[in-house]
């Protein structure tokens, strides 16, 4: 086998010179026989027509007001805009920890930092009316980027550990909810009601909330569905097949309206956050099924060798069992979490504006815009296209990432 | 002699019902390295795994070290850190480097700092031959160095006794020497052991004693010397006149 080798760079320089890359690439893979070569033109027409109206329709014809007169709506709905420097401490909070964890940790950290500098740089330059027009709002955005550069330096420092930074994201998902709707009874920050909140910002938030919480939940409700108590077993597969029986609308109205029934009245759960309890544990249901799968996957051998070194069982779950599982499972998981991105617009339904809600809402607000539903829905369609394709595209990294460690 | 390391007395198991071990005793002194053999099915397996307790006996008394086999918790982690224990498929963790795989149990079950348990472990790779594979995952080394990287794992916890279920078994004919020079090199070194193996060089070169084993019972056992030159049991014979015609 080295001969081969040795010989390959002779045999190369003897040959006559081949025909432009392209043109073997074309022959190869669109023309290489008949009925091959009639359905590439007749698919390169199909994109061509069809690209062509589409393009000339968003340039032309397409009347993008709705969109472009007041885009903060679709950002953070009717939060107070005196107050909406609250969302933005968030934001910021948010960049300089995705900034830190990408220095600390590299890799795909930085394909996610490089995505949010990237999109927050087009917000602050594009041109945009209403509020999002404003010159405090164009500098807003684009001091996110330096400050995640600022949490990259920080983050690549020595002294700075993974555990910082994990503590720094655990700090700012239990402070960020109480930034956003205030302290108590409104004396330090002033309260500002749930039901004010709109937009993208209550996606995220039903979409994030939901997936941080409904992950260790599943996970849980997996290894539940494996306990040898009884009890325990039994509770868990009655929680999972139950919730996987009824449809995301029916938790989300049960969780909305019998939640509130159940507990005692002075004890109100607010709106949002009974939406998200609902996405929770539906999401849960399904990452414990996927999960499931993971656990089913590792070898029994595995579990023999982890007590054979001494770990005891919650050791042997969480550093060998665990960590092998979920290994498997990260495609259906994030396909999981995608499906659970897109359903937060089935909150629609106990009245929470997020994103599809602002975007109707608007449509209502003035008789000129009654005719323009196509160009609202599309925007609000490539919004969730982009973000949706983000996290496929991370988990592909993802999984290349660790596909290192295989067996 | 000492004091036995190791009492099995009467011991039986079941699988249902099924009986895979039918009353076994045996003593193993400090030091000692007891080799077992036997036909496929014979309980090998299953009578080493109930030593750490992988495999729970159902009548009978084990005692290792002093303590003996119950339910009791905290007995079967002690026990279970005083024996490593080496398996025919190595069962390494494929998602930690070998570094990771060794130091695991030192820093989780013995508390040990992360820099204290790394430099143990690199000293057990060198002992292994390996040191250079530090940082690699089990899935990039041969059958041979990842049941190095196993012996070494097993013997971070600086066991007293060390198990193993036909360790070269599953290796190809030229890694089976590497292996085994490891594990003379263990016996030579003082190391309670018992192997479950069919390499009868090895017996011959490190044995004490020797168990046959046949349908869940001792049909034979004494040293490497009465069993290879004057076999009593007429299935001792048999079986040995198959492997050894087999090498
Ligand atoms: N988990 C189990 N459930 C049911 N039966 C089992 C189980 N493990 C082992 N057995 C049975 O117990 C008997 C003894 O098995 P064991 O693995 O101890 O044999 P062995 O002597 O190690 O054989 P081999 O040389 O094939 O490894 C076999 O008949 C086997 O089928
Ligand atoms: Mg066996």
């Amino acid at each position: 086998m080295t001969d081969s080798g040795s010989t390959q760079p002779e045999s190369a320089n003897i040959r006559p010179p081949s025909p432009p890359k392209l043109l073997v690439w074309l022959r190869r893979n669109l023309f290489n026989s008949w009925p091959n070569s009639v359905l590439t033109l007749l698919a390169v027409g199909s994109i061509y027509f069809v690209g062509r109206a589409v393009l000339e329709w968003a340039f032309f014809t397409a009347d993008w007001r709705p969109v472009t007169n007041n885009p903060m709506l679709y950002l953070v709905g009717q939060y107070p805009r005196d107050q909406i420097w609250r969302v933005g401490a968030s934001l910021l909070l948010v960049s300089f920890l995705t900034g830190m964890s990408w220095g600390e940790w590299r890799g795909i950290m930085r394909t996610f930092a490089m995505l949010l500098a990237g999109g927050l740089a087009v917000l602050g330059i594009i041109p945009a009316g209403g509020q999002m027009g404003s010159l405090a709002v164009h500098v807003f955005f684009l001091i996110n980027v330096p400050v995640i550069f600022l949490g990259f330096l920080l983050g690549s420092r020595k002294f700075v550990t993974g555990s910082w930074v994990l503590g720094g994201w655990l700090f700012s998902f239990l402070v960020i909810p109480f930034l956003l709707r205030g302290i108590g009874d409104g004396t330090v920050l002033p309260t500002v009601e749930t039901s004010l909140w709109g937009g993208l910002l209550v996606t995220l938030i039903l979409a994030v909330g939901g997936i941080l919480l409904s992950f260790p939940l599943g996970v849980l409700l997996a290894l539940g569905r494996r306990s040898s108590l009884p009890v325990i077993k039994i509770f868990c597969v009655m929680f999972i097949e139950g919730i996987r029986g009824v449809p995301l609308v029916t938790i989300l109205f049960m969780s909305s309206i019998i939640l509130a029934l159940f507990l005692p009245p002075d004890l109100r759960i607010d709106r949002l956050v009974r939406a998200l309890i609902g996405m929770t544990i539906f999401s849960a249901a399904y990452t414990a099924e996927n999960v499931r799968g993971g656990l089913q996957a590792v070898p029994a051998g595995q579990i023999e060798a982890a007590k054979a070194v001494g770990l005891n069982n919650f050791q042997t779950t969480l550093l060998v069992v665990l960590p092998q599982a979920l290994r498997a499972v990260i495609p259906a998981i994030v396909g999981q979490f995608i499906s659970l991105f897109k359903d937060t617009t089935l909150a629609i339904i106990v009245a929470i504006n997020e994103l599809l809600n602002i975007g109707k809402s608007i449509l209502q607000s003035d008789v000129e815009f009654l005719q323009l539903q196509l160009e609202v829905y599309v925007f609000i369609a490539a919004v969730f296209w982009v973000l949706c394709y983000l996290m496929s595209f991370a988990s592909r990294r993802l999984e290349t990432a660790l596909g290192i460690g295989e067996r | 002699m000492s004091d036995p390391i190791i009492i099995c007395r009467d011991v039986e198991k079941w699988f249902d019902d099924f009986q895979a071990l039918k009353g076994i005793d045996m003593e193993v002194h400090k030091g000692e390295v007891i080799v077992i053999f036997g036909p496929s099915g014979s309980g090998k397996s299953t009578f080493i795994r109930t030593i750490n307790r992988i495999e729970v006996h159902q009548r009978g008394q084990i005692i290792v070290d002093g303590m003996e086999l119950t339910h009791d918790v905290r007995n079967i982690a002690a026990i279970r850190s005083e024996i490593g224990m080496v398996f025919q498929l190595f069962n390494l963790f494929p998602h930690l480097s070998v570094l990771q795989n060794i130091t695991l149990a030192p820093i989780w079950v013995r508390k040990w700092s992360k820099a204290e348990a790394e430099e143990i472990a690199q000293q057990l790779l060198e002992r292994v031959g390996i040191p250079e594979q530090a940082d690699k995952f089990p899935g990039q080394l041969s059958g041979g160095q990842q049941q190095r990287v196993a012996i070494a794992r097993a013997l971070a916890m600086q066991p007293k006794i060390m198990l193993f279920d036909e360790p070269t078994s599953a290796l190809d004919p030229e890694m089976i020497k590497e292996v085994l020079d490891v594990m003379i090199e263990l016996a030579q070194s003082g190391m309670t052991m018992i192997v479950i193996t069919h390499e009868m060089g090895f017996a011959r070169a490190v044995a004490d004693r020797m168990f046959f084993f046949d349908e869940g019972l001792i049909v034979e056992s004494g040293t490497p010397d009465d069993i290879f030159n004057n076999p009593q049991e007429d299935r001792t014979k048999l079986f040995l006149s198959q492997i050894l015609t087999h090498d």
